[in-house]
């Protein structure tokens, strides 16, 4: 959507902004960016299609950092607005309002594109190959019927039409590099409230989420409580909130049908407790971390400090992810929970007070999220995890007075015997190295089994007593406890706090760092995030393109170790000592 | 028709099937028999390309079809019905039909009226969906859906599973139409029922090796044989 705005920019700039060159341009645009979806699907993501369906969310995160700063390299960083529509600069007048003609044209057109995919997927024999190929693509295969091409084709319809929308949206609103995320969350979100696989649901959910945000826009602002809510600018978290309430009332979206087994469901793994040797090692990486002021100079530290916090993130995430199998796309709610709660709390109480008592604001929201959640499984639920996310991250944004808004809250600083590197170091090392050992003992104590029970057959494990819901609710809240400790320990390392600590972003990094190091390990996550950290800093310090090459570097890790690096070495070491043993019977 | 080759085939590290080896002929019936866990599915997903060969070679009308892609296979003319059926639940009883359309190598084509007329029961269902349906309805729209591409082998595992003795016999009725048609059918079964039916010849697996091919009568008049191999008395 992004490039087709760019294309169209550079295409009308080429071909005259005349009534061809116009219209020529957006056309042109769209097609060739239905083409690069195309390319992309059929060198990249195809090779993505066995693997887990998160895995090729964040495949497809790294293809949208690519893409941005590809944009950024050709088009520089300035917002570039397009040429009038030729023949469409002039307003008509409706109610004596006066109405920009190319928005008529835009109304108009909206609706008849959306007609046109309907018709084209519940009326065509192509539509119908798509949708039994969606639902069982093996049988749709082994009725002869290829479903590589048929998945390219939606590629580039989907490609075109997101060109298209980037292309007319030009004269509009300026092309400009954020584009990307919001657009993928509002994408999801519709299919989501809809229901997914269901078209009439898609078109149930646009129309209504376009009434909501135009009914925000028309409100204005209102007083609320004593301070100003302004409604027109929370048209963005608008959509989460229908999102939040149809899920909440309708688990399985507008017109969805409930889902089979979930894809996480089937993964088997860590059921062995890790053995001494695993105590052993984790002790020694301990120390040697204990031992690293020594040795590295301040900023090393700093880096160091950001690592084990983003380890406990991670690890939080991880433990709901894995052995809890519910995936969420908001975790940062609970991060940046916890860094606001101490941000606040240190004005009315000592900071080593307010460290104990950010996480219980953390868990509290997790309580009362959580509690709605774990109602739901799979994409539906991971999708309420961000709507809640995205709710928060509004509230935080809006709440001048307590929150500071979008500037946030300065002169977070730790207590004074802790206000050295080293010591905010060693303390970091020690809460969150504490935290981490005890999500992990908790992964194979009693409670640790009860949730891989009811991950992999809620049915069964309901049959022999364990209370489903209760023990995904506890789940949930011990995650968001420990994402909670590691937002206060990050507000404290930086002094200051933002908003973009609980925004979609910081939410990603955390899936990231939780799959690239491997879901079904029990290290993988603490390799992630240490990796991923290092990573963004390296990569911003050293070039303008950090985010393509962060993109790149997530492709190649995606593509080679579709398990993870943790899971990938585990493979590889077993292999070898298999063959040790084969060796070893053969010379027997 | 269909000639296989000294075929090897498994999952992951383990090997389940042994150089097997057996043909179907031009309009044949052909029974693959075997006790739960011998090899019948395996072998079906391997001729079908649901599953890739380790070793040996598979040939249809002479040309080598192994290790190539499903989609292919079922083009060339061979229409596999999978164990468990697998409808398409979303789409109704019509558009899973029309999902399986082909246009023929040669002769008359399968039309939905044809296949209605072979599957009475499905006739008052078109407009059903796929979920909506029993399970013996499901197996017959299973086997219309494949017939729609015209194939001229047809792989069937295990249809008369679960079904009650009435369906039993409407699907007996139509698989002995079908032959009469002239389609060739391998027909991978645990009991006797439909293979009676239908079947020339008989192929025997146990533990992923082939025990027994032979003319069908012979196989079902040995008592012997029926107990040690399929465990029937
Ligand atoms: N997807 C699979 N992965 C691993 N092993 C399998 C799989 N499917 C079948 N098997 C094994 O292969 C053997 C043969 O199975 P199958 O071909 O289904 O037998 P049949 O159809 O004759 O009952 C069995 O031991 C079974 O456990
Ligand atoms: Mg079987």
């Amino acid at each position: 959507m992004m490039l087709g705005a760019y294309l169209a920019y550079s295409l009308i700039g080429r071909f005259g902004a005349g009534p061809l060159g116009y219209w020529g341009g957006v056309l042109l645009a769209a097609l060739a960016v239905g083409a690069l979806g195309v390319l992309l699907e059929r060198t990249l993501l195809r090779r993505l299609y066995g693997a887990p369906e998160l895995l090729q969310l964040i495949a497809t995160f790294g293809v949208v950092l690519l893409i941005k700063d590809a944009a950024l390299a050709v088009w520089g960083a300035e917002d570039l607005l397009g040429p009038r529509a030729p023949g469409l600069g002039g307003a008509i007048a409706i109610f004596g309002q006066p109405v920009p003609q190319y928005d008529l044209l835009l109304i108009v057109l909206a609706p008849i594109v959306l007609a046109a995919m309907w018709v084209a997927l519940s009326r065509t024999r192509w539509g119908l190959l798509v949708r039994a190929a969606t639902e069982d693509r093996e049988m749709t295969a082994a009725l002869g019927v290829n479903p590589s091409w048929l998945f390219s084709g939606v590629f580039f319809v989907g490609a075109l039409l997101a060109g298209l929308a980037g292309a007319l949206q030009l004269p509009r609103e300026p092309a400009n590099l954020n584009m990307d995320l919001t657009i993928i969350a509002d994408v999801f979100v519709v299919t989501v409230v809809g229901g997914l696989g269901s078209i009439r649901g898609a078109f149930v959910a646009a129309l209504i989420i376009g009434i909501v945000r135009a009914l925000c826009i028309g409100i204005g602002d209102v007083a609320l409580f004593g301070s100003v809510v302004s409604f027109a600018k929370l048209t963005l978290v608008a959509e989460f909130v229908v999102m939040a309430v149809v899920l909440v009332a309708r688990p399985w979206g507008l017109y969805g049908q409930p889902p089979g087994p979930s894809a996480i469901a089937e993964q088997r793994d860590l059921q062995v407790p890790p053995g001494r040797r695993f105590a052993i090692a984790a002790a020694l990486l301990m120390a040697a971390l204990a031992a690293a002021p020594l040795l590295v100079d301040e900023y090393a530290l700093v880096l160091g400090a950001d690592m084990l916090i983003f380890a406990l993130f991670a690890v939080s995430l991880h433990f709901i992810m894995g052995p809890g199998g519910m995936a969420s796309f908001g975790h940062a709610a609970y991060f940046g929970l916890g860094a606001y709660a101490a941000a606040l709390a240190t004005r009315s109480m000592p900071m080593e007070l307010a460290l104990i008592v950010a996480p219980l604001a953390a868990g509290i929201g997790a309580l009362v999220f959580g509690w709605f959640c774990v109602r739901l499984s799979g994409v539906y639920l991971a999708m309420l995890t961000l709507a809640f996310a995205q709710i928060t991250w509004a509230t935080v944004y809006q709440w001048d007075a307590l929150t500071g808004g979008s500037n946030g809250l300065v002169g977070v600083w730790p207590a004074v015997w802790l206000s050295s590197r080293v010591a905010y170091y060693w303390l970091t090392l020690a809460i969150a190295g504490g935290a981490i050992a005890l999500l992990w003992r908790v992964v194979f104590a009693p409670f640790g089994y009860a949730l891989r029970a009811v991950r992999d057959s809620p049915q069964r494990a309901a049959a022999i007593g364990i209370d489903v819901r209760a023990v995904r609710w506890a789940g949930f809240v011990l995650a968001g406890l420990a994402a909670g400790l590691a937002g206060s320990l990050y507000a404290f390392s930086k002094g200051s706090i933002s908003p973009d600590s609980l925004s979609i972003p910081r939410s990603i990094d955390a899936l990231v760092m939780v799959l690239l190091g491997g879901l079904q390990t029990l290290f993988g996550p603490v390799v992630g995030a240490a990796l991923l950290a290092w990573l963004q800093d390296t990569l911003a310090r050293h070039t303008e393109y950090w985010r393509a090459m962060l993109g790149a570097a997530i492709l190649v890790l995606v593509l080679l170790f579709p398990q993870g690096i943790v899971g990938a070495l585990g493979a590889a070491a077993r292999a070898l000592r298999q063959r040790g043993i084969g060796k070893r019977a053969a010379a027997a | 028709m269909l000639e296989v080759r000294e075929l090897q085939a498994g999952y992951g590290a383990a090997t389940i099937l042994f150089d097997v080896s057996f043909d179907v002929g031009n309009g044949e019936a052909v029974a693959l028999l075997g006790r739960n866990g011998a090899g019948k599915s395996t072998t079906l997903k391997a001729i079908a390309g649901w599953l890739k060969p380790r070793r040996g070679d598979i040939r249809l009308d002479g040309r080598r079809i192994d290790g190539a892609p499903s989609y292919r296979i079922a083009r060339a003319g061979l229409g596999f019905v999978p164990e468990g059926r697998r409808i398409f639940t979303g789409l109704t009883v019509a558009q899973n039909l029309e999902v399986g359309r082909r246009e023929p190598h040669a002769g008359v084509p399968w039309t939905p009226q044809r296949l209605f007329s072979l599957f009475p029961a499905l006739a008052e269902l078109r407009d059903r969906r796929g979920g909506q349906i029993s399970g013996g309805e499901q197996q017959m729209l299973a086997i219309a859906r494949t017939l729609m591409g015209n194939p001229t082998l047809l792989l069937l595992d295990e249809p008369g599973e679960g079904l009650a003795p009435l369906v039993i016999a409407q699907l007996t009725e139509a698989l002995r139409a079908l032959k009469q048609a002239g389609v060739a059918i391998l027909l991978a079964e645990q009991s006797l029922v439909l293979a009676a039916a239908i079947a020339d010849r008989a192929c025997v697996l146990e533990s992923g090796q082939l025990r027994y091919a032979g003319p069908y009568g012979e196989f079902a008049r040995d008592a012997q044989a029926r107990a040690e191999w399929l465990g029937l008395d």
